[in-house]
């Protein structure tokens, strides 16, 4: 028993002394372990935490006309995005988000939710391709609603409407399909290529070289500042030969038809203007195209995203009667060929009939000059079945006919002549003097591409000069773009200069009263050409199933202007157009243009860019998605900069006049 | 009995030293709070110290056998308002820790009831009549301790309920604990905590402190969440090197709440293993100061109390700088004197009153 005054064991006071100094000593051991001996480690911890290599993009290069007017250009595309890392109430906040953006308030939550259980650092993407009233509600909200970020990247802004999407193409993540191949090797995934078109064709040339820029960022990545910078090595600008003149006139030429042109340059290849239909809008791509959008397009029947300028693969019909007459004239026969025609004849025991027999008339007595312009399909029997298979390959053959044009745009077809050796190798069977025949008026097995056929036609209209047809001038490119170099080899065809007046000559009476094409006459204007009506299937059967327009006749016109060493070459191939002399229609309304343009009476003429660079073409782009989904964008590079002004509302656009 | 107090036998060295740790910590705050939107904290800092050194003032006047005469009525009202908090709290975070008073404060009661929890196990001991510890006397310390730790359990706040284990831990070694006793509890404890790591399935322990816990076994298990806290802070203090650095830790804002559980780390990240070790000198001065005034006290109440002040400000220090340098679990303690907000500061300073008032005795009897 002690008393109050007892003092507390001394011995008990100085252990706890001792346990105090072993407290601190454990706890200097930790401070010189980490900031002696593991210091290094840290450092460079604190570092990789601070710097971080932000990726900067290349703006890829513009595309131009001939005359150096702006088709393709980029702008600042913006998509909101929600930090998580923020100790905002995500799910309270979300109304007025969702308001601010134009969203579905439910879904956002839904996304909020479906975030909770991963990685803070990992935003919610809300919005891609954000309209400036939405960004200016982000720049508004920075206080209220810290968590609401965005992040800017560019993408392309095409021309709207389809104009010229099929020459263009589009561009779009590589894809890993693409990353194998070696024309692709040096590329990363999310990496933006060109996938059609010429964004693919020049790919290496518009894309230019990233660099990067090492940032300081804080814990919630934001940049705070920054130490280095690689610039970016900007793509090239790259020039068409396409004149946008040109082009708006066949586009509007062609309209809603379906179909394809080619306006040419038959003394250098350069091809003016080129159109598909039906076509489709590329911006569509640009943002993020969804499922269903892009299942549509690959399974529509009339295959938007084929360029049928150089993919379409069809009988040329009366247009080969040119080549035939070439190979006729060639070859001799032709020159003093005279046949009767009834309407019909017969050949190997089988009827074929001319097409005026279903007009219940006849072409009399016909020459080699007026089975051109009168299309007169017995003559052409008698011609080929004279000539053979073999000769008329041969001689189709020499004007590029069944090979690839080697023109500059990715997948283009062959198209086909028929021979012998062809027929045994492909089905194992003899060639039948009989299939010659239909040969003779375009028909049978042949097909062509509507670039093949200009440039046959245009070889004869140049006297046998065969050119290679390009979309880019070869001296605009850089002189180490191999690729290139071919573009401005020259074939010269073997063509009788007496041919080559008397078949051009010929060609010119198409469009006058005896012609087959009168109507697309044009007065002061000298254009010579060639009409076709390709069956898709027999005359005969057509003239049962008259309403089926699945079954109509594929129109094709080919013409120049003016007849001998033209300026201008333009096929137009119009599907289910009937007869050629709507073809012709189409086609004389671009040569116009033409003309008018080399007359100096423009129709309609685009404005040169300013000086200061700014956009003079596009068009306000699609409605994003509102799907919300963001699997396109997450892949892909972008860089974190905010511009301070915001964007212009929309961007003027070029010709496509609604 | 002559009573003569005066404030010659006020511990102004032991003042002045925690003083110069309030005055690094109020720099640190600024520092690390310049750019943030707690820009000015280091003001209002200043203005909690002073408040608390007027508090001491007035803590150290009351005699402290008064206190110890009445505790049991203290010990009722802790009690009471712990209760109060349940009932009636704020929740923040996900936690009852405080009550809204009029006027915009908030009170958080456990944090004087540390301090009610020192006096009683003070009381309890000093009238204990026997050397040696009895079972009863150790079960009858636990639970003056015990009651209201579960209570703060029950908030919930685990790092506050653990300050409380010190005070009975320091009770019940200087009361006149066995051997014997001594190794049965640290058994015991050791069989607990092994339970707590290695079945993170028991319910004893909400989700966030399992998640804190099992994040401290291996922070880069989970580098955003409670292990992210832990391998900033790591990372903060290690590249502040020997001499210090640029900080970029603190005002990049990777350490997590710089200002307040890890003002340790931004200090260290910018005054290096020099600037820290001289911080960690200073608590440990203040700290033999104070266990110097407990063995000059006038009786074995005012022993035990010092010591009690000596235990909880010592496992502050071992939790937060432990926490700081990835010895301990993150369990929320700030660093007494340093760390910003106001209760934690009051707490300190009312602490040393009592201190100080026991000193001031020394020579009454």
């Amino acid at each position: 028993m002690f008393g109050r005054d007892e003092k507390v064991s001394e011995i008990r006071l100085t252990a706890a002394q001792y346990i105090i100094l072993g407290i601190f000593l454990v706890l200097a051991y930790g401070l010189w372990k980490l900031q002696v001996m593991e210091s290094g480690y840290y450092s460079s911890a604190a570092e990789k935490n601070r710097v971080r290599n932000v990726p900067v993009l290349a703006p890829r290069g513009k595309i131009l006309d001939r005359e150096g007017r702006t088709i393709v250009d980029n702008y600042p595309s913006f998509t909101a995005l929600l930090l998580r890392d923020s100790s905002r109430d995500l799910v309270a906040d979300a109304d007025l988000i969702s308001q601010g953006l134009h969203l579905d308030p439910n879904e956002v939550r839904a996304r909020i939710r479906h975030f909770a259980s991963m990685p803070q650092y990992q935003p919610i993407f809300l919005k891609e391709d954000i309209t400036p009233d939405e960004l200016q509600f982000i720049e508004a909200h920075r206080n209220e609603l810290p968590e609401l970020d965005t992040i800017m990247s560019h993408r392309r802004l095409y021309p709207r409407n389809g104009f010229m999407a099929h020459l263009i193409g589009y561009v779009g993540e590589v894809s890993e399909d693409m990353l194998n191949q070696p024309q692709f090797e040096l590329y990363n995934a999310g990496d933006v290529v060109g996938i059609s078109g010429v964004e693919r064709q020049y790919n290496t040339l518009l894309m230019g070289t990233n660099g990067s820029r090492q940032a300081l960022v804080d814990s919630h990545g934001r940049e705070v500042g920054r130490l280095g910078e690689t610039e970016a090595v900007p793509g090239k600008p790259l020039k068409l030969t396409i004149d946008i003149d040109l082009q708006i006139a066949a586009e509007e030429a062609l309209g809603d038809k379906n179909g394809a042109i080619v306006a040419m340059d038959p003394n250098t290849g350069e091809i003016l203007a080129m159109v598909s239909r039906p076509t489709f809008d590329p911006n569509d791509f640009a943002v993020h195209v969804s499922r269903d959008q892009w299942n549509k397009l690959v399974t529509d029947p009339d295959k938007p995203l084929l360029n049928k300028a150089i993919q379409a693969q069809l009988a040329p019909g009366s247009t080969f009667k040119i080549i035939m007459s070439f190979a006729g004239w060639q070859d001799g026969i032709a020159r003093n060929l005279h046949v009767h025609c009834n309407g019909s004849a017969d050949f190997y025991g089988r009827n074929s009939k001319c097409w005026v027999y279903f007009k219940h008339l006849t072409h009399g007595d016909v020459d080699l000059e007026k089975a051109i312009y009168q299309s007169c399909d017995v003559f052409f029997y008698t011609l080929a079945d004279k000539l053979g298979i073999e000769k008329i390959a041969k001689y189709a053959t020499q004007l590029g006919l069944g090979q690839k044009t080697g023109i500059d745009l990715p997948q283009e077809a062959s198209g086909l002549i028929p021979s012998e050796e062809w027929k045994a190798k492909t089905f194992h069977q003899k060639w039948y003097a009989g299939e010659t025949i239909f040969v003779g008026i375009g028909q049978g097995a042949v097909t062509v591409t509507p670039v093949q056929l200009a440039r046959a036609i245009s070889a004869i209209s140049m006297g046998g000069r065969l050119v290679v047809p390009h979309v880019i001038n070869p001296t605009d490119l850089p002189s180490n773009y191999t690729e290139a170099a071919h573009f401005t080899d020259v074939t010269s065809v073997p063509l009788d200069p007496s041919g080559w007046n008397y078949i051009t000559d010929a060609m010119g009476r198409v469009l006058l009263p005896e012609g087959t094409a009168p109507r697309a006459h044009i007065d002061g204007i000298d254009i010579a050409g060639k009409t076709g009506s390709a069956q898709v299937v027999s005359l005969e059967n057509r003239a049962k199933h008259k309403d089926n327009t699945d079954l109509a006749q594929n129109g094709w016109f080919v013409g120049f202007t003016p007849r001998r060493n033209p300026d201008v070459v333009v096929c137009v191939l119009f599907q289910g157009g009937e007869h050629g002399k709507l073809a012709a229609n189409v086609a004389t309304q671009v040569i116009k243009a033409y003309v008018d343009k080399q007359r100096k009476t423009p129709q309609k003429m685009v404005e040169k860019p300013k000086p200061n660079g700014t956009v003079d073409i596009g068009g306000l782009w699609s409605e994003p998605n509102s799907d919300g989904s963001n699997d396109k964008l997450q892949g892909g590079r972008f860089v974190l900069d905010l511009p301070k002004k915001p964007l212009a509302a929309a961007i003027a656009a070029p010709g496509m006049h609604q | 009995m002559a009573r003569y107090v005066s404030y010659r036998d006020f511990d102004w060295v032991l003042l002045g030293f925690v003083l110069l740790i309030c005055g690094l910590g109020v720099m640190e705050i600024h520092s690390a709070t310049v750019h943030t939107k707690f820009a000015g904290a280091h003001v209002k800092q200043i203005y909690w110290v002073l408040a608390g050194v007027g508090a001491m003032f007035v803590m150290s006047l009351v005699n402290y056998q008064v206190l110890l005469d009445q505790i049991h009525w203290f010990y009722i009202a802790g009690v009471a308002s712990l209760m109060a908090v349940l009932l009636f709290g704020q929740r923040y975070l996900g936690a009852k820790r405080w009550i809204h008073m009029p006027g915009g404060n908030h009170f958080q009661p456990s944090e004087w009831v540390k301090l009610i929890l020192i006096l009683a196990v003070a009381k309890y001991f000093a009238d204990m009549r026997q050397r040696e510890l009895s079972w009863s006397d150790f079960m009858k310390a636990g639970a003056i301790v015990g009651v209201p730790m579960l209570m703060v359990l029950a908030q919930p706040d685990l790092g506050t309920a653990l300050t409380y284990v010190p005070i009975a831990v320091m009770g019940v070694f200087l009361g006149g604990l066995q051997w014997k006793q001594g190794l049965t509890v640290a058994l015991l404890a050791g069989i607990g905590i092994g339970a707590v790591f290695t079945v993170p399935r028991v319910h004893v322990l909400k989700s966030y402190q399992k998640q804190r816990l099992t994040s401290f076994i291996d922070p880069e298990l989970d580098p955003q969440g409670s292990g992210y806290q832990v391998e900033q802070s790591k990372i903060a203090v290690g590249s502040g090197g020997l001499w210090g650095g640029k900080g970029s830790q603190t005002h990049g804002n990777f350490l997590p709440v710089p200002q307040t559980d890890f003002i340790f780390a931004a200090f260290s990240e910018e005054h290096g293993f020099v600037g820290a070790l001289g911080v960690l000198l200073l608590y440990f001065i203040v700290l033999m100061r104070l266990t110097q005034n407990a063995q000059t006290a006038p009786d074995r109440a005012g022993t035990f109390v010092v010591m009690g002040v000596v235990a909880v400000l010592s496992f502050h220090i071992l939790v937060n700088v432990g926490m700081v340098v990835g010895f301990m679990p993150v369990t929320g303690i700030p660093l007494p004197l340093m760390s910003y907000g106001g209760s934690s500061v009051l707490f300190m300073f009312l602490a040393l009153g009592m201190v100080m008032n026991v000193r001031m005795r020394r020579f009454v009897n």
